[in-house]
């Protein structure tokens, strides 16, 4: 293939990307239409938002590839990326929304009242934000490798430079918007060469199940200790999603709790069309590109399918529009990572001196260079299972942690910060066992590969158990917290207002006696 | 290579803290550490006043303070905090802290015990005091109330009172900062009252409808401005106020004000303070293109700045000297700019000193204004009962 297509494609990509990070889309209005410019963004705009911020190297690569290497079990992954976010919708989205939170640390702090548990959260946060970011460089690196043949190391670079440039620059100045143009380009660049190339094999009109090496593809549950996997990996992906650093800072542009639904309701139907299309190059790459399963290369087969079923100009053209979309993949999700993370980072961990823009340039250009590192140690696993290490943090962490906090007025501080503790701490450590390339043998095998389905219920019970222990630290103003979290934003009620600085009077605690 | 890693940070850690904690000096010096460790502890619960989790919490470290078998704190009424063995003698403890109530005095009761395994005979109660009244009592359990326990009781005692009194302090300095915001509730001025309605009673006779439309926008804005309820409103309602104003300005010098507003949508459902955002709009029109000939032009901007919002209101208006701007800020100047210092006492009082106002201006040169919001502050909620 020529290398020039792909390469323009790409560049052009991080050029847009860059402009657009660094100038901004702004809604410019003077006062003949004043109304329309405080208008809020609506359920639309921000589940195409949400969902392009989302879908990253995992979903525009990995899918397809495990789809391609595993077959048949490989489809939860996105099956679960999507269910993420019913979970999320049902019992979590309204209530987050309606505690004003732009962070998980913020939740943490609103609900606990304390201090501690927001710290501990925002490590657990960056923690989860690095993890993340080290598919999307990865993947990076294979696409340019693919379309170019440049050196892996290349891509990781050039998208954390671009990444780099974006937020120090000032910081993505209207997430909103080019996440949401980011989801339709996306979509685009997947859906065209898919509809092609679908067309193409329908005209040569060849199909068999032999040509498909279906012995035992299409069958599910293959492999040794696949039940146990499978759950581990639905639980990651069901209870992960609503962890995610960079998914909860979108819900925050919603309105009220009502929007916030409808929103998740919208991203559930956006990914739902989207995580059609890696099923496809998935079954097609076991026709047309098998050689990438010999060769341990399956991440790249939506790139190097079209060349694979077409030849001349016609196929590089569409594997530039698949590098084009693979690149806005990695930009927009690690852009919006990172500057979810280096806004936590700078505010809990890094808070030195009294100028905060400082920090925030600090924590950004720690994140990208820490993740860097943790690359080049790393051993390469294939790109969807990384980023499903880092679901699996997320669900044993943060999933408790919202679930109780918003459902069960007995979580305390020191029941939470133990079960982050804990459970995080179990998972980190099976993770960069994962990472470091290490197969444990036996059952061990197993639950350090996956090990979401024992660490999630370790942090949930450690969480209860501590609360329960410790119900004397129930934080002073939980009723009122519990108020707000759960009433429609229409409703005229004391929500309380809870302030870290202020400690707590006799006279409240009264209160809170008298409500108990 | 990355569990080669994960083996070196622990054993380099270790050896950080290994060499922290070298050289600690005597026997004596490290029995002073440790006394000067206890009291900081027992400081920081009781900084919250005396409530039962921060007696709980001080007397845990109370009791080693005094070497004593059990220690209490009491409110008067009831038992607080009770650390070490023979909690049945609760009741011996209130009897002894009502007594210390009445007359304000420590005293040494006797008690006595059933359990043969209990070695606990006297009681040593000594009052807190704090702005001279007694608040509660401090209980040391012993076998033997010798004269050097006594003592001891009576220092940590008095400490206990100074923490608390500290503790008073604290509060009624939050109870004063909300006073302080309360005095500050945000205002309109009377001078856009008086000019709005003489503008549209300049349109009554010649453009009927006009006068009507602009009676409306003044009625809706001056809704939005005496409003009784909440401290915070989003920055979408706040622009929204913003834009009538504007409507009823521009009647007023017609063409020649030009407005623009440039509003990331990300940063509209970020919670502001009530009326934080128009007095610097309004302090642009009066003070920047009010006395200007020509034509002029205010542009609103806010974009997101990591976890803040920054908001600026830029003017290409007549300046003004910074300096009578600081002392505008700092409160020493005449009544004429009470709106931009108003908005940021309560900008500082709300979110923290980092966040008062940054005014850029020059003679001649134009103002520019920017303020930063944090887009979470644990307060900041649209219905929040802090009565104005």
């Amino acid at each position: 293939m020529i290398p020039a297509v792909g390469l323009t494609a790409v560049l052009a990509v991080s050029l847009l990307t860059l402009g657009i990070g660094v100038f901004g889309v702004r809604v410019a209005r003077t006062t003949s239409d004043f109304y329309v410019a405080s208008r809020s963004v609506g359920p639309v705009v921000n589940a195409s938002a949400i969902s392009g911020e989302y879908l990253s190297a995992a979903s525009f690569l990995g899918a397809a590839g495990l789809i391609l290497a595993h077959g048949a079990d490989a489809l939860w992954y996105p099956v679960g990326w999507t269910a993420g976010y019913l979970v999320l919708l049902v019992l979590v989205a309204a209530p987050l929304r309606r505690s004003g939170a732009y962070t998980l640390s913020d939740f943490a702090e609103l609900r606990l009242e304390s201090r501690a548990a927001r710290k501990v959260s925002s490590v657990v946060v960056a923690l989860i934000g690095v993890l993340y970011l080290l598919p999307q460089f990865q993947g990076a690196g294979i696409t340019l490798r693919t379309l170019v043949g440049a050196p892996s190391w290349t891509g990781s670079v050039l998208v954390a430079g671009v990444v780099l440039v974006i937020v120090l620059s000032g910081g993505m100045r209207s997430i909103t918007v080019t996440q949401a143009f980011q989801y339709w380009l996306k979509l685009t660049a997947l859906i065209v060469p898919a509809a092609v190339l679908l067309v193409h094999w329908h005209r040569e009109g060849r199909t068999t199940s032999q040509e498909l090496r279906v012995s035992d593809w299409v069958e599910p549950m293959q492999g040794e200790h696949a039940t146990y996997l499978i759950y581990s990996l639905i639980l990651a992906t069901f209870l992960g999603t609503m962890g995610l650093p960079h998914v909860v800072a979108r819900f925050y542009t919603n309105v009220d709790g009502r929007a916030a639904r409808r929103t998740t309701l919208g991203v559930l139907g956006l990914l739902s069309a989207f995580y059609l299309i890696p099923t496809v190059y998935g079954v097609l790459g076991r026709l047309y590109s098998f050689h990438l399963v010999a060769d341990g290369r399956t991440d790249a087969v939506v790139l190097e399918l079209p060349s694979d079923v077409l030849h001349g100009f016609g196929a590089d053209l569409l594997t530039g529009l698949l590098g084009a979309g693979a690149f806005a993949a990695f930009l927009s999700t690690s852009s919006g990572l990172a500057v979810s993370v280096a806004g936590v980072l700078s505010q809990d961990v890094l808070r030195g001196g009294s100028d905060p823009v400082r920090d925030f340039r600090r924590a950004t250009a720690l994140v990208v260079s820490l993740t860097l590192v943790l690359l080049a140690v790393s051993s390469g696993v294939p790109v969807a299972r990384a980023v499903e290490l880092a679901f699996a943090v997320a669900a044993s962490t943060f999933c408790p942690l919202l679930l109780l906090g918003i459902w069960w007025r007995g979580l305390t501080a020191p029941g939470a910060i133990a079960g982050l503790v804990v459970g995080g701490g179990a998972c980190t450590a099976a993770v960069v066992v994962a990472l470091a390339g290490y197969e444990a043998p036996g059952l061990a095998g197993p639950l350090l590969a996956q090990p979401a389905a024992w660490t999630m219920p370790l942090s949930l019970f450690v969480m209860i158990g501590v609360s329960l222990a410790t119900a004397g630290r129930r934080p002073a103003s939980v009723m009122r917290t519990m108020v707000r979290l759960h009433t429609p934003e229409h409703l005229d009620v004391d929500r309380g207002t809870f302030d870290p600085e202020r400690t707590v009077h006799p006279g409240e605690s009264t209160a809170r006696r008298d409500l108990r | 290579m990355l569990i080669a890693a994960m083996l070196v940070l622990p054993v380099a850690a270790l050896w950080w803290w290994a060499r922290r904690h070298r050289g600690m000096g005597s026997e004596a010096d490290r029995a002073t550490l440790r006394t000067l460790h206890e009291a900081n502890r027992v400081a920081r619960p009781l900084r919250e006043g005396l409530t039962e989790t921060s007696a709980e919490r001080a007397v845990r470290s109370l009791r080693p303070l005094l070497t004593a078998p059990a220690v209490a704190l009491s409110n008067g009424h009831a038992v607080l905090g009770w650390d070490g063995p023979g909690e049945s003698h609760r009741d011996d403890v209130l009897t002894a802290t009502a007594s210390v109530l009445e007359d304000g005095r420590a005293r040494v009761d006797r008690i006595s015990c059933t359990d043969p395994a209990c070695r606990l005979r006297d009681v040593i109660s000594v009052p807190l005091v704090v702005g001279g009244s007694v608040v509660g009592t401090l209980h040391a359990l012993v076998t033997v109330a010798g004269a050097p326990v006594i003592k001891a009781t009576h220092e940590v005692a008095d400490w206990v009172s100074g923490q608390l009194e500290l503790a008073e302090v604290d509060r009624r300095r939050s109870g004063l900062a909300e006073a302080e915001l309360r005095a500050l509730r945000a205002q309109i001025s009377p001078h856009f009252i008086y000019n709005a309605l003489t503008t549209i009673a300049a349109f009554v006779r010649t453009d009927p409808d006009r006068a009507r439309e602009l009676l409306l926008e003044f009625a809706d804005f001056t809704r939005y401005s005496f409003r009784r309820r909440g401290e915070y409103t989003a920055l979408s309602d706040e622009l929204q106020s913003i834009e009538q104003y504007l409507t009823l300005e521009r009647a007023r010098f017609g063409d020649r004000l030009r407005v623009t507003l440039r509003i990331a949508p990300d940063c509209l459902t970020v919670m502001v303070p009530y009326l934080s955002l128009q007095p610097v709009v309004e302090n642009a029109v009066r003070h920047g293109l009010e006395p200007k000939s020509g034509p002029g032009e205010v542009i609103v901007e806010a974009v997101p700045d990591g976890v803040d919002i920054r908001i600026s209101v830029e003017d290409n208006g007549v300046g003004e000297d910074p300096r009578r701007i600081q002392e505008a800020l700092d409160g020493v100047a005449q009544a004429d700019s009470v709106g931009l210092s108003n908005v940021d006492m309560r900008m500082r009082a709300t979110f923290g000193e980092h966040y008062g106002l940054v005014v850029e201006t020059a003679p001649g040169a134009g103002t520019k204004v920017v303020m930063r919001v944090p887009r979470f502050a644990p307060r900041a909620h649209p219905n929040d009962n802090v009565a104005l």
